[in-house]
């Protein structure tokens, strides 16, 4: 059912005889590539066109006033020597490892709770689900600002109980955390995933472990676990992409600064910084391929440790 | 089973079993079921509070906005939209134009070029289909950074800065190819003897495509629909840098005007109008709410 799935699929399909293969085997090259066309022109136009252009960039120093001007390994050597840019890389590895996973789990623990055909089940499916929906708008980042403000939702409930809340937004040591929160929010749209996926665990396999007398711990680390953990790990590849490239909560939350002192400044608010505020067109190239590098990096490692956890039936 | 004895004669579909069991349960499950329900229904408070309290806060003067949290207090006025309509220099109802008509053409551009692409991987056979869809996969997973700088050259060399092409356009050539998957999904799913027939009767594959699959595939194009709505609404990025004057301005980069005019800051305006632009999404929520919840749980779009 995942894309992930299916990638894992054509991997694993055997290397047959593809040159041997008669014309008769491709019936429909004509309207196949006809079909194909306008995808296959965005491919080229607009995928792998500008992304050779920006491998070529990231070796430049390109303002996009003056023709680019080849200047070799410059773009690495002030990557690593770039305080900033490492700072933004460390903020968002602390996002993306702490609000990725939080967000699963509560999303796997919620739709565990929400069983099939339990009382209210659509109500709930739908409140949890809304925020996923709105989360990602400038709307709701605007929101968070008041709710963590000093004069906010969350100080106004904490001081029900006499603690005087800081200024979320405006402190650097909690202003990340209020966009982690911001992100775990948002919960409802992988949550809805895993209720698919505990649709197809058949019923009978619980009803077995009940007669064996599996209580509901044992049930879920026994059954549900293992055979969602396909579903789980679908969801964690993405999520840990997608985190990655986070950009408008930290924006508007920050007012556009990534601060205070860089402490929202995630890698694609600084690579955005350099590339449309500073000019610096071939040093943000050099940022893209880098942030390319290190979500390989986790994919691949994601991919790696799969095969000790991820459960397949097939 | 026994369950089932005290069933109704019709034959319950297998997703009520478990309400049927329910039927003759325990104290024990009982006093479960009460706390689990207590439990969601505070989480559903928290989740849903933020959300009430900018409708509530909108609807309030704005010097009783911080004084108190409550949501059922207070005395409500319209003021604030009055206000916030006019006070980013355009009236509103530029930007909600703005933001409609981004919206249409990507809407028109997913549904175009996604189905062909779709029906291509799902239905022809030609060469390079597998490697083809593996790049699409890919493409998903892309981070779209790495074209970022030189598509916003293309567009610059083009005299396109200034204009919705740069977000119209590339929905054209299918580069959401996350819609392509999901559609190739969903025909894969239609059982293959309908495109057997029609071949039988003689069509050829623009015939099938356009009165035999898309008939058949509006759920999966109703999802694209809607999920491109509330993206292209949402979208916040690809306005920010290809839109830089006010009249061109979508709803979101508008909003962001709100956050920049922090010395006279109007909270009650800025939520008014943050609440103004979530309505088409809340709507699009309610109205295509079952086509979201099965799209996202074919593909694990957002």
């Amino acid at each position: 059912m995942s894309s992930i799935g299916e990638l894992r699929k054509i991997a694993r399909r055997p290397r047959g005889t593809a040159g041997a293969a008669s014309k008769s085997a491709y019936p429909d090259n004509k309207a196949g590539y006809l079909f194909l066309a306008p995808w296959l022109i965005g491919l080229v136009v607009f995928t792998i066109g500008p992304m050779l252009a920006s491998l070529f960039l990231a070796f430049t120093d390109y303002n996009l006033l003056q023709p680019p001007e080849w200047s070799g390994l410059d773009n690495v050597a002030r990557m690593m020597g770039d305080a900033r840019l490492w700072n933004s890389l460390r903020v968002t590895l602390v996002y993306v490892l702490v609000s990725v996973p939080l967000q699963l789990a509560l999303a796997l623990a919620v739709a565990v709770l929400l069983d099939r055909g339990m009382r209210g089940l659509a109500f709930y499916r739908s409140v949890f689900y809304l925020p996923s929906l709105l989360g990602g708008s400038v709307a709701i980042a605007i929101l968070w600002r008041q709710v963590f403000g000093k004069e906010g939702i969350v100080n106004g409930f904490l001081a029900w109980f006499g603690i005087e809340g800081p200024g979320w937004i405006s402190h650097p040591d909690y202003a990340l955390a209020t966009i982690i929160i911001l992100h775990v929010w948002t919960f409802g749209s992988p949550m809805v995933i895993f209720l698919a996926g505990l649709r197809q665990i058949p019923e009978m396999y619980y009803e077995a472990a009940q007669v064996d007398g599996a209580g509901r711990v044992r049930r879920f680390f026994s059954i549900t676990f293992p055979l969602l953990t396909p579903i789980i790990f679908f969801n964690l590849v993405l999520q840990i992409i997608f985190a990655f490239q986070s950009f408008t909560q930290a924006y508007i939350v920050s007012g556009g600064t990534g601060g205070p002192s860089d402490s929202t400044m995630f890698f694609t608010l600084y690579l955005y910084k350099q590339a449309f505020t500073e000019l610096n067109m071939g040093y943000a190239s050099a940022m893209a391929w880098f942030l390319l590098v290190i979500i390989a990096g986790f994919t691949a490692f994601n991919f790696w440790l799969s095969k000790y956890w991820v459960f397949y039936d097939d | 089973m026994t369950a089932l004895h005290d069933a109704p004669a019709i034959t319950p579909p297998d997703e009520d079993l478990r309400t049927l069991r329910r039927g003759r349960r325990s104290p024990r499950d009982s006093a479960r079921s009460v706390f689990k329900h207590i439990g969601l229904i505070i989480l559903s408070i928290v989740m849903v509070y933020p959300l009430i309290w900018l409708v509530v806060s909108s609807l309030k003067p704005n010097d009783e906005i911080f004084t108190d949290l409550s949501i059922f207090s207070g005395n409500l006025t319209l003021d604030n939209y009055v206000y916030g309509w006019t006070s980013q220099q355009l009236p509103f109802s530029v930007f909600l134009g703005n933001s409609t008509l981004l919206v249409i053409g990507a809407i028109i551009g997913n549904l175009v070029s996604c189905s062909l692409a779709a029906y291509a991987f799902a239905r022809l056979r030609f060469w390079g289909r597998n490697a083809y869809f593996a790049i699409m996969l890919g493409t998903i997973m892309l981070p779209f950074h790495v074209v970022l700088v030189p598509q916003f050259v293309i567009f610059r060399e083009l005299g396109w800065l200034e204009t919705f092409l740069p977000l119209i356009v590339p929905k054209f050539l299918a580069l959401d190819a996350f819609f392509i998957f999901l559609m190739v999904q969903f025909i894969r799913g239609l059982p293959k003897e309908i495109f057997e027939a029609a071949r039988i009767d003689g069509a050829g594959h623009a015939r099938i495509f356009g009165q035999v699959t898309l008939p058949l595939m509006v759920p999966a194009l109703a999802t694209t629909a809607i999920f491109t709505f509330i993206w292209t609404w949402g979208d916040f990025f690809g306005p920010l840098i290809y839109l830089r004057t006010r009249e061109n301005f979508p709803v979101s980069v508008a909003l962001k005007g709100f956050v920049d005019a922090q010395s006279s800051s109007n909270y009650g305006a800025m939520f008014a109008m943050s609440v103004v632009s979530l309505i088409p999404l809340f709507l699009a929520f309610l109205l295509g709410q079952r086509y979201l919840v099965k799209g996202i749980a074919t593909t694990g779009i957002k």
